[in-house]
């Protein structure tokens, strides 16, 4: 526990300090919600839409924090020995991996924060009702996308390639799910392959929740859709976590 | 008391032989150079001997550890320094050395330890604008702050200019003092003349010699005599020079001429370790 505390202390000055994760990770989604809510106007789903984007956008937060800035985070440190040289210390290997997963949870959590702060300051976005219900839908997102980030790492080989690699997932994602916008009017096969997407089952339960008013247990599809991302990428994880980088 | 016991080692990565059944011992408070070319199985034991491989056959016993099963209380005990790592560009040299001593129980005193590796005039500097010469001193400094009983060092000094590699030599030389064993890889030859106790030669997988670095230069028994006669380059090997050069000076004095650029010189470890590695070539 001891360990536990003293990494996660210099996880979260880690993160904050180096201005490629404070602003790709953390401020990037609250820049993209400013930015979003400027040009769309009307109604999204039977709300303002503003209420849909600040649910869009914690959804993507989900996926550009738990999952691309983890990965990006464990792909980097990897490639540049820091990894093999922490497993050399007495420091556990569980322990460590615990530290850097809570520490991101915490980068989540802050930027979730300010999503809503920020949306109330720009257009009067109501906080949410169910909070409880809203926590544990975030915290199986971020749980569900941080599996997925850790098996990614293993098919990465470099760091140069990680973040465009990454990109090309979580934008498209974001797109195709309607965490930036209404998807209504895409063609059906594009509508199609958004549907097993992860992100579009998070953006279910933040928008049933935030938007309509129910539980986080009235969705037991997205639920289960979620918790099945977030064990298939365990699984892989498990087989294919490296701590070196590849020889040769 | 052994610090390290090593009984035919064998390792392959696939159909590649990397170690071909090789066994030393290293005492307590010793500077073991192991000396080698690329490829020759330096990295490969000494990653095993820290615990990040397994081997496929024969005993390893590592302060009373078998490396392969050990868990934090070895990992107490020993300090790493990585042939190719580096550290947080965004840490300063003393939060990179007091993040790494909050892993082990007993940690040195962070500023001596950044004194100790010459890094105090930089304790405050982000580690991205260090030198190499310094990146490789935190390294050192960060392998040390566990206050280890045994520091592995693979390769320290490459790639370094000449007066970095004198200052690493001294750091060195300094942990022994305090009674550290040390495990070297290098295939800088003066290095491991400069700092091992005894080295062991690597090729190809298997130790070819053994010894100090006084009883591996002795161990070849020939000794170089050099001069000049009528502007041609002469070179006598002989196992008595006592003799040869008398017999040489003692004709030239009666021919009343003089033995120009007389050199005798004894094999270097380079000699010797060039003659060692280059047999199996030919």
């Amino acid at each position: 526990m001891r360990l536990f505390r003293h990494q996660l202390r210099w996880e979260q000055r880690l993160f904050w300090r180096s201005r490629e994760s404070a602003v790709f990770v953390f401020l990037f989604p609250i820049l993209l919600f400013a930015l979003l809510t400027a040009v769309y106007n009307g109604h999204i789903d039977g709300r303002p839409a503003s209420w849909a984007l600040l649910a869009g956008m914690i959804a993507y937060g989900a996926a550009n924090t738990a999952f691309a800035g983890l990965a990006i985070t464990l792909v980097s440190r990897r490639e540049i020995g820091i990894l093999k040289r922490i497993r050399a210390t007495p420091l556990p290997p569980p322990v460590y991996l615990a530290a850097v997963l809570v520490s991101i949870t915490i980068v989540f959590a802050i930027q979730v924060a300010s999503l809503f702060a920020l949306g109330r300051l720009l257009k009067s976005t109501p906080w949410p009702g169910h909070v409880l219900s809203l926590a544990l839908a975030l915290a199986l997102g971020a749980a569900a996308f941080a599996g997925l980030g850790l098996a990614i790492t293993g098919f990465i080989r470099s760091l140069e390639g990680s973040s465009a690699v990454l990109n090309v997932i979580v934008l498209p994602m974001a797109f195709l799910t309607g965490a930036f916008g209404p998807t209504r009017h895409y063609p059906q096969v594009l509508r199609a392959i958004g549907a097993v997407l992860p992100l579009k089952y998070l953006l279910d339960l933040i928008k049933g929740i935030y938007l309509h008013g129910q539980q986080f247990w009235d969705k037991p599809l997205a639920i289960g859709v979620l918790a099945a991302w977030g064990l298939f990428g365990m699984v892989v994880a498990l087989r294919t976590f490296r701590w070196e980088p590849r020889e040769g | 008391m052994s610090a390290i016991s090593v009984r035919d080692l064998r390792k392959s990565y696939g159909t590649y032989e990397a170690l071909r059944g090789i066994s030393f011992e290293i005492k307590e408070g010793e500077v073991f150079g192991l000396l080698g070319p690329n490829g020759a199985g330096k990295t490969t034991t000494i990653e095993i001997l820290e615990g990040y491989r397994t081997r496929d056959a024969g005993d390893v016993d590592v302060l009373g550890f078998d490396p392969e099963r050990a868990g934090s209380a070895f990992r107490e005990r020993i300090g790493v320094v990585l042939q190719q790592s580096q550290l947080w560009p965004n840490l300063t040299v003393a939060e990179t050395h007091r993040m790494f001593a909050g892993y082990y129980e007993h940690p040195r005193e962070v500023d001596e330890v950044i004194a100790v590796v010459g890094l105090a005039e930089k304790r405050d500097a982000r580690v991205k604008t260090l030198s190499g010469g310094q990146k490789r001193r935190l390294d050192l400094g960060v392998a040390l702050v566990g206050d280890p009983d045994l520091v592995f060092l693979d390769e320290p000094t490459t790639g370094f200019d000449p007066a970095a590699r004198r200052a690493a030599w001294n750091m060195i030389r300094s942990l022994r003092s305090l009674g550290k064993t040390i495990l070297l890889t290098t295939h800088y030859l003066d290095e491991a003349e400069q700092l091992a106790d005894r080295l062991a030669v690597l090729r190809e997988g298997l130790i070819i010699r053994e010894g100090t670095p006084a009883e591996l230069t002795g161990g070849s028994s020939e000794t170089e005599i050099h001069y000049r006669r009528d502007g041609h380059d002469v070179v006598v090997r002989t196992t008595e020079p006592t003799r040869v050069l008398h017999e040489l000076a003692a004709e030239a004095l009666a021919e009343g001429r003089e033995l120009e650029g007389l050199t005798v010189r004894r094999p270097t470890l380079e000699d010797v370790y060039l003659a060692l590695t280059a047999e199996q070539q030919e």
